[in-house]
Order: C-alpha cells, then structure tokens, then sequence
C-alpha cells in the first residue's frame, strides 16, 4: 500500500484550522438568537434599571461607604458576564446533539482549535455584556474613579472563564438541545450564593458560609473589591479551585469525546 | 495513485477487508442496512479507529488526509448548523481549510446558490444533502465519500443530488459511496463492492456483477436423477437435486429446458429469472451461492 505522494506543499492549515471567520460567525450566531441575546445584554439591564435605580444616592450599609448602586452594576455585570459564557460553552452541548462536533471532523479543524474558538467567543461576547451593563450604569447615575471601572470590568470580564469552563463540561457531560433550559436556573442560583442579587449579608449565617464555597461568590467578590476595598484571598482561592474543577471536568470529557467519535 | 487497506478484529462489524481503490473510479459500495457500509467509512475518515488493521488515504492517514485536502465526505444525516445560512455554512467551513475552491463556485456545482442565503433549519432534505456535498467540495479532494447521500430524499431530490455527482466524476474525481439502492450502484457506478456481514462477497464492474445476477433457475419434477450428469451439461452452472426435484442454475434455460422435456421424463417444468434483485438479495443474506464466475480482487 504505497501511494504516490504528490510533492505538494503541506496543505495542512496552521493553528489546526483556527479561523477569525469562524469565530466572528460564532460570536455572530448568539447575537442573532433573540433569547441568548435577552439573557446576556437585556436581562441584566433591566434587573439594573429594577433594582439598582431605586437605590440611587445610598451607600451599601454604614460600614462601608460606596455607593450601593454601583455595588449592584459590578454584580449583575459579573451576572450578564457568567451568563454569556456558560451559554457559548454549553452551545457545545447543542452542537454534539446536531452532530455539527462529527461534521468538523471532517475539516481540518482540530478540537482543540475548536474549544479555543469556544473560550474567545466566550470572551467576547461576556465583554460586550459587561460593556452594556457598565453603559447602561453610568447613564443610571454610578460614578466611580476610572481605576475601578477598569478593575471591575476586568475583574467581571476575566473571571467570567471559570464559566466558559462550567460551559465546556457541561456541553461535553451530554448531547443535549436544550442545554441553557436547565443551566439558567441553576446560573441564577449560584448567582443568589454569589451574593450577585442581594448582598450575602443579609442572608442567614449558615447560607453566608455555605455560599462562600459556591462557583459565583469569589468572581462576584473580586469584581467588586475595586470598590469594596475589602478585596480577599479566600475569593482567589475560591475562582482558581472552581476554574480547575470545571477545566479539568471539561477536559476529561472533552478528550472522552474526541477518543470515542 | 492511491492505496487503501482496511482490516478490523474478528467479531464486530467489518471483519479483515481489504479493499483498494484506484484513482478515477466510481465505486458503489452495496449492501443491506447493517453489512458494515458505514462503520468502513467512518474508519476510512478518522472517525472510528479499527481495532486492528489500518486505513491509508493517499499515503496518510485518514485525519491528515482530511486536513489536507485530499478525502472529504457526505455523511447521512445531521451535521449541520440549523440557525446558520447555507452560504454562512459554506464560508465556515471553508475557513478551516488552507486553501479551498471559492464558495460561489461550490455552491454552484452543487445547485443551491439560488437557496444560500437560506436557513439551514428552512433546508429541505435534498437542499441539505447538496449543502453537504458544497461542503466536501470545498477543498478540492482527489477522493469523494458519500455515505448513503439519498436517504430519505424523494425522487426528485435524488435525481438532481445524482446529477450533480455525476457531473463532478465526470470531471475525473474518484467517488466512492455507500448504498443499499441496487438501482443506484447499477446506474452511477463503474465498480460494485458487494458487502455482507463487513466482508466483501462480490467485487466487480457492475456488468459483471450483473452477469452474475443474469441467470434463471429451471425447476422440474424428475425422479431419479443424476446430479453429477445434470451438472455436466452444456450451460448449466450448478445442479441440485431435492428429492424428485431438480433446480438447475444456467444461462441458457431454453436449451436446458428442450433437453429435459425430450431426453427425460421430466415434468413440472418451471423457469425462473434471477433478477439483479434477486442475485443482491442471495448474495447478501448469506445464501450460499457460487461466486466462482464473480472478479475476486
């Protein structure tokens, strides 16, 4: 079985077939679903004008005097954030159940170009909602230093890929259209123990410690320390033992996958 | 030039095939549902490692060849983004590759540029199917697999799909596809793999394979007869005696016939044609049948 082979140059694509087209295609595809697009940007607008307005001119309690409208801006832009991402991981889900995963199979496209085009699109489009959000609160009425609204919106931004992760091993855990149906409402719950919807201090003590441990609660601290000042090591410990849970997760069920197909 | 060997371990669905497949042909690849059609042609494209054995395409192996340009596939069904145009598919998938045919040329050839700014999800199954074929045309490839492409298509959509592959190996591309449509071996094919139980029972032009297929049984009530005598005689293939009745399989069954009504008392005598049908259905439901007269490559 020896074959000629023709002397051409190696047609193998670089970065294993990683393309801009495709990911401006794939960012382009959330922005065009209507409920991707209320959960990501409309959603976390209105729960600002909701919420936050009405709290315009108070500080978050006597201990601490920063504004507590701003306070609920950098939460519901780490919502939106963590929205966005675990929704363009888990499109995995949708896309294995379509059988679109077995298509690329069949381009140069390798799967971890194809996981990569996942992340950034994650990363993009968590951007664009933190950006909204961030929009959408200084139009409210939030005024902070210029270091805190960058801070902030990077700490929102960034941390929104541990979600990205949550994204990935739940779109490789099963083949299913319906992924987001059962995410959202267990996103708005961690969101609740992140402390993202009320502050964590209102909640009973053993819901405060409990919460503590939850996915949401060190990227919604980090992002807000810029303007809590009470920044804390216990939240990075909290985003860097859930990025490796849900890294790790995805990635033994991502290599489960391309084994098996 | 190119060369395909494939061998997989011993109970599972494809069992030790070789099969080696020259530039420029057209090869149908036949059998009924379960012969092990597609599970070869998920290892020939990477999709599924054999358990022993090894596929090489062009020299690669089957993810390099993909990568390369070289093999590209139609598969049966799914596979494609629903909430994506036609066009956007086509733009995607050709930004994976290095280097690929434009995509108004592809969308072309596979006769949908008037539906490219349609929904995929708004596809019917044969505007699909060709979407999918737009697809592997892209890069070019020396190899075209096609995996039963008409499934669940109407005739119409069938016979524009065929179109338009038969214009493209017109063209001087080598195409191999699964079916288990005897008409559609029969009518596209240079080359017919008949495959039963993932191995190959029958390997040859379709007229040969025909040519097996061509004969007809005559049947008659014959008390006595010799088997070894009837089988002797000029035309007959292969004799065999039940009891008072003897089937013989010929080419010629009016001569047979003649003989035994005028040198025999035989009677009850029944002529029946094997048709192409037929000859598929014995082949690949495990009759034993003579495949002697069949090309074994």
């Amino acid at each position: 079985m020896t074959a000629a082979t023709l002397p051409s140059t190696d047609r193998r694509p670089a970065f294993g077939g990683f393309s801009l087209t495709y990911l401006s295609l794939e960012i382009r595809r959330v922005l065009r679903n209507r409920r991707s697009l209320f959960f990501i940007l409309v959603m976390p607008a209105v729960f600002f004008l909701l919420f936050g307005l009405p709290q315009k001119g108070q500080n978050i309690d006597q201990a601490n005097s920063a504004a507590a409208i701003a306070y609920i801006m950098i939460s519901l832009a780490v919502y939106g954030a963590m929205t966005a991402s675990t929704a363009t991981g888990g499109a995995v889900a949708v896309e294995r159940a379509q059988g679109w995963s077995r298509q690329l199979r069949l381009t140069p496209l390798r799967p971890p170009a194809y996981v990569a085009t996942k992340v950034l699109s994650a990363l993009s489009l968590s951007l664009l909602s933190v950006i909204v959000e961030f929009v959408v609160g200084g139009i409210g009425g939030v005024r902070m230093p210029a270091h805190v609204w960058l801070l902030a919106g990077l700490g929102a931004w960034l941390g929104s890929l541990v979600f990205a992760a949550l994204g990935l091993f739940v779109g490789y855990l099963a083949p299913a259209e319906n992924v987001m149906q059962f995410m959202g409402p267990i996103l708005a719950l961690l969101a609740l123990f992140g402390g993202l919807f009320v502050p964590l201090e209102v909640l009973p003590h053993v819901m405060q410690t409990i919460a503590k441990f939850t996915p949401v609660y060190g990227v919604g601290s980090i992002a807000r320390s810029p303007l809590t000042h009470d920044f804390s090591w216990v939240a990075v410990l909290n985003v860097v033992g859930w990025t490796a849970v849900f890294g790790l997760g995805a990635a033994l069920l991502f290599r489960r996958d391309t084994a098996r197909v | 030039m190119r060369g395909l060997t494939k061998r997989f371990g011993a109970v599972t669905a494809v069992d030790q095939l070789d099969l080696r497949i020259e530039q420029g042909e057209v090869v149908a690849f036949l059998g009924p549902n379960g012969a092990g059609k597609t599970t070869t042609i998920d290892m020939m494209l990477g999709l599924a490692r054999p358990t022993a054995g090894s596929v090489e395409v062009y020299g690669h192996t089957p993810t390099d060849a993909i990568a390369r340009g070289r093999i590209a596939a139609v598969m049966q069904t799914g596979g494609l983004l629903k909430d994506v145009t036609v066009a956007e598919t086509v733009r995607m998938t050709a930004s994976f590759f290095s280097r690929t045919r434009p995509v108004a040329e592809v969308l072309e050839r596979a006769g949908i540029t008037d539906i490219a700014d349609r929904r995929v999800a708004k596809c019917s199954g044969g505007q699909q199917q060709r979407l999918r074929f737009a697809l592997a045309l892209l890069p070019d490839p020396d190899l075209m697999v096609l995996d039963e492409p008409t499934t669940g298509m109407d005739v119409e959509g069938r016979r524009d799909f065929w179109n338009a592959i038969r214009a493209d190996a017109q063209a001087g591309r080598t195409v191999l596809f699964a079916t288990h449509y005897l008409e559609e071996a029969d009518a596209y094919a240079d080359r017919i793999v008949l495959i039963r139980k993932g191995q190959v029972v029958a390997d040859g032009t379709a007229s040969e394979v025909k040519a097996l297929a061509a004969g007809r049984q005559v049947r008659a009530t014959l008390p006595g007869a010799d088997e070894v005598r009837l089988a002797a005689l000029p035309g007959v293939d292969r004799a065999e005696v039940r009891g008072d009745t003897v089937l013989l399989h010929t080419n010629d069954s009016d001569a047979i016939a003649r003989y035994l009504l005028t040198q025999t008392p035989a009677r009850d005598l029944e002529i029946t044609s094997r048709n192409l049908e037929d000859a598929f259905l014995a082949l690949t439901s495990g009759e034993d049948l003579d495949l002697e007269g069949t090309t074994q490559r």
